[in-house]
């Protein structure tokens, strides 16, 4: 086979499967305080945030794992992971990308990410975690200036501590669910994001991460702060090796909003499906959740899945801060064996809260789909409203499609609206397609662009492009 | 609690006279409610008005005993007079009387039962309790082709004797082809603190039509369980229709099984409440078979520190293509302290389906009301009027006009 050809074969299937060979550190294999002491040790982390990792595994030991969603899936052994792994040429971190490891400049070059700095062009900082860690931000002189902190989570520990011991765990704290307090206890890396009071951040900003290493969870965390009266969009993607096995994937976002300030939050999430038979891929089971704290707030999620073999997240807004507001843009694509259990939860405590949840489904082959949402309105939580559309695609009869909204309305004041649906592509639009040239696998893909159009639209500009081709991919021989 | 339980269960063996069999499966079911309790909110179905808690802190000594070979004496007045009916009157759970005086006899069997594991039964605890605890029961079956001439008014009453006590009851229907019956339930209750426990089981054959209208309109400080399941096979209709507003707390469950192709299942329920009352409507749709169709229309009217919850779930099985599901819920939110929780749920696994739902919440729109109150209403009438014309929509979807026109009186719409 020449290398056209590989690469056509690539294309066809899940073009970022590849792995990389790199020398790893890893930490022992299995869950125990040694483990957390290893992880925080090896960080250089001071006291306090390893006192945070060991209040939370003391907590974790009492849990129960949930089994309320609807995918299930074969009992993970906590004991039979390993919580760290790290490129050896990481362990003294390069001062700057020249002294990177050319195999990981590599790899990020292959994701169509460019690390180096001419990428300029570009206009995106970004943050790259590569399985543990961080391996390089950019655009660090010119975020600077503006007084913006954009670097990894282990950094900011060292160096920002007053902030992230401000903030850290207020919106996710370490009593809980299950799989945010695990997070808790060994979360390795991941991107942290300070605004400062009045700046409109310039660029976006976006994160990277890669699952490399074999048998290992990843499970990083995020933290994003936006003081007063700022602006910031972040951008979020994901990727990961095939392999035959499932690997986990529990990561913790948190977003806090200041006063006047707004957050936007996008993800293209493509970590590896698993293949046609359902074999490997990413368990993704990531707690998302921002606070709007301030008055006038914002934060909006949006979000297309297009990966992972189980996606099972809800990304959340807790509407405190009066005339807060809150979105929340999802397309779901499931296709072959893949499931998901996804949607988002909007929390009215504030005067005047608004928020928007529009959720788009798309199930093709032997997968199942479930949206669940909580819309709670709280009795204080004047005046608020929410407008709610979630709505369904099937492509045959062999997959499903769920919808689970729960709904409580506790103030006399506030307004909720409800509205779902489910149907499949009418054999008019397809006939119609068709007639003008179209063929049937096109006129699909133009169909389901036009039914996701609602949220592709609220993504930036670059992510819009790619999203809009993944779709493409994801459903490609699910016609017919 | 659970020492009450068995021994009021030994007490009702000794008065009544089962058969070993039944003892035998009684017993079982009693264990199995022993086990589990009365359901709380940790069960999913119980999420949004916990009955445990519930029964708790309104009858805080429940007992289950119940004589069953006591006569009660049954009072006339309270007969529904503007419709010529048939009756069964139940007394704290024990039928008094069966009176199909307007039928062809030979058309309509009244069978006693015996009691039968029911393998399909699902997790609900109180269905176990019900058939532990309840008397024995009656199934009647209407013949092929034939549609009762007047419709059937089951009476629900309870006397002093009852007071913090639990009362189960249960009926069997088997509609046999082309068969059609109208069902009115009635509740009136003489006593206080009761927990009335009602499970019906409706069998469709092809063709049958059964019209079932559930009417909880008197106030009173009891809590009441209502189980329907009903089976359907081809062509056949069911329709449900439940006023929810007399009661304490009231949870009506209907679970519909469409097992034929061309059958279809409407339900419309109305929440009118005030004081303290919580009350629940959930309802599963099984479509099973294809060309399917189930409607539901759910609107709450909520007053003071009033609860209300609608839980709807429709389930499409792969091979049920052409399905047509429809749920609407809709609230009013009258003071601050009402509140309404909904969870209309899908489960769809056909691709040529068509399904929606829909659910609004919130409080009387201000421009209706200034609306009417420059045409010169004051601000009671205005409300009044909204409130009429939201809840008749739900009334205008009874098919039978006779039991219409009595319900419209009964609840006080106009037209």
């Amino acid at each position: 086979m020449d290398t056209r050809e590989k690469d056509i074969e690539n294309l066809k299937d899940y073009k970022y499967g590849f792995t990389t060979d790199i020398e790893n550190i890893k930490a022992p294999k299995g869950l125990n305080e040694s483990v957390i002491k290893f992880i925080s040790n090896i960080k250089k982390e001071p006291k306090w945030m390893l006192d945070f990792r060991l209040k939370a595994f003391k907590r974790f030991k009492l849990l129960k794992e949930p089994d309320w969603q609807k995918p299930k899936y074969p009992k993970i052994d906590y004991q039979d992971l390993y919580y760290y792994s790290a490129p050896k040429s990481m362990k003294d971190k390069p001062k700057s990308l020249d002294e990177l490891d050319p195999k990981l400049l590599e790899t990020y070059n292959k994701l169509g990410i460019p690390l180096q700095e001419q990428a300029r062009l570009n206009g995106i900082a970004v943050d790259a975690v590569f399985d543990s860690v961080s391996v390089a931000t950019t655009f660090k002189g010119e975020l600077t200036k503006h007084g913006i902190i954009f670097c990894s989570m282990s950094e900011a520990i060292q160096k920002h501590p007053d902030l992230v011991k401000k903030y850290l765990g207020t919106v996710i704290p370490t009593t809980d669910h299950f799989f945010a307090t695990l997070n808790s206890a060994v979360f390795t890396d991941g991107s942290f994001v300070y605004i400062p009071e009045g700046v409109k951040c310039p660029m976006e900003l976006s994160t990277y991460f890669r699952i490399n290493a074999s048998e290992t969870g990843q499970f990083e965390r995020t933290l994003i702060i936006a003081d007063k009266g700022s602006y910031v969009s972040y951008l979020e993607g994901c990727t990961a090796p095939m392999r035959d096995e499932n690997q986990l994937h529990a990561a913790n976002v948190e977003l806090i909003a200041l006063d006047d300030a707004e957050i936007k939050y996008s993800t293209v999430q493509n970590w590896y499906p698993g293949d046609e038979n359902g074999k490997g891929g990413i368990y993704n089971f990531v707690t998302k959740r921002g606070l709007c704290k301030g008055k006038n707030s914002k934060i909006s999620w949006t979000q297309v899945e297009t990966g992972s073999a189980i996606t099972w997240k809800y990304p959340s807004c807790i509407l405190k801060g009066d005339n807060s507001i809150g979105e929340f843009y999802s397309i779901a694509i499931t296709n072959n064996h893949q499931k998901a259990d996804t949607g988002t939860k909007m929390i009215h405590l504030g005067k005047n809260t608004k928020s928007k949840i529009i959720s788009k489904g798309i199930s093709a082959g032997f997968s199942d789909m479930t949206y669940r949402g909580l819309v709670d309105i709280n009795s204080k939580a004047k005046n608020s409203s929410n407008y709610t559309q979630c709505d369904s695609l099937l492509m045959g009869n062999k997959c499903g499609a769920h919808t689970v909204p729960y709904i409580k309305n506790k103030n006399f004041d506030s307004n909720i609206a409800h509205e779902a649906t489910t149907s499949k592509i009418s054999e008019e639009q397809l006939h119609y397609c068709q007639q003008r040239g179209l063929n049937p696998e096109e006129a699909v893909g133009l169909i389901v662009n036009g039914f996701c159009k609602e949220v592709l639209q609220q993504l930036p500009m670059e992510f819009a492009v790619e999203a809009q081709k993944l779709v493409g991919i994801s459903l490609e021989g699910s016609v017919g | 609690m659970k020492e009450q339980l068995k021994i009021d269960f030994n007490k009702i063996q000794e008065v009544s006279n089962f058969s070993n069999s039944d003892i035998e499966i009684k017993k079982s079911y009693l264990n199995k409610f022993i086990e589990n309790g009365f359901p709380n909110r940790k069960q999913e179905n119980w999420k949004f008005l916990d009955i445990n808690q519930i029964i708790s802190n309104n009858i805080s000594d429940l007992s289950f005993y119940n004589d069953y070979s006591i006569e009660n004496k049954i009072d006339p007045s309270i007969f529904i007079d503007d419709l010529e009916h048939n009756k069964i009157i139940f007394i704290n759970g024990r039928v008094e009387k069966i009176d199909f005086s307007y039928e062809d006899k030979k058309q309509i069997e009244i069978i006693k039962d015996s009691y039968t594991i029911d393998k399909s039964q699902n997790n609900n605890s109180l269905i176990d309790l019900n058939i532990a605890l309840s008397n024995k029961h009656f199934k009647i079956l209407i013949k092929k082709d034939y549609s009762l001439k007047k419709p059937l008014i089951i009476y629900h009453l309870s006397n002093e004797k009852m007071k913090s006590k639990n009362i189960n009851l249960r009926l069997d229907f088997e509609l046999e082809q082309n068969s059609s019956l109208k069902l009115i339930d009635f509740f009136s209750d003489d006593s206080e603190k009761n927990f009335m426990n009602i499970f019906y089981n409706f069998n469709l054959d092809k063709d049958a039509i059964l019209k079932n209208y559930k009417i909880d309109k008197s106030l009173n400080k009891n809590l009441k369980y209502s189980f329907n399941n009903i089976d359907q096979k081809q062509n056949s209709i069911s329709e449900t229709f439940v006023f929810s507003a007399g009661s304490d707390y009231f949870k009506n469950e209907i679970n519909c099984n469409l097992k034929g192709e061309y059958s279809s299942a409407f339900i419309n329920g109305i929440f009118s409440l005030d004081d303290n009352k919580q009350h629940e409507i959930r309802t599963t749709i099984n479509h099973l078979v294809e060309n399917t169709k189930s409607y539901q229309l759910i609107k709450s009217v909520l007053g003071k520190n009033t609860k209300s919850a609608y839980q709807g779930r429709i389930y499409v099985d792969s091979k049920a293509q052409k399905t047509d599901g429809y749920q609407l819920s809709k609230a009013i939110l009258l003071d601050e302290t009402s509140e309404f929780n909904a969870k209309p749920e899908l489960e769809i696994y056909a691709d040529d389906v068509k399904c929606s739902h829909g659910s609004a919440s919130g409080s009387l729109d201000d421009n209706s009301i200034f609306y009417l109150m420059s045409r010169g209403l004051n601000y009671k009438q205005a409300k009044g009027l909204l409130i009429n014309g939201f809840l008749l929509d739900v009334i205008e979807k009874i098919t039978d006009a006779e039991i219409k026109d009595l319900l419209k009186k009964m609840i006080g719409l106009k037209k």
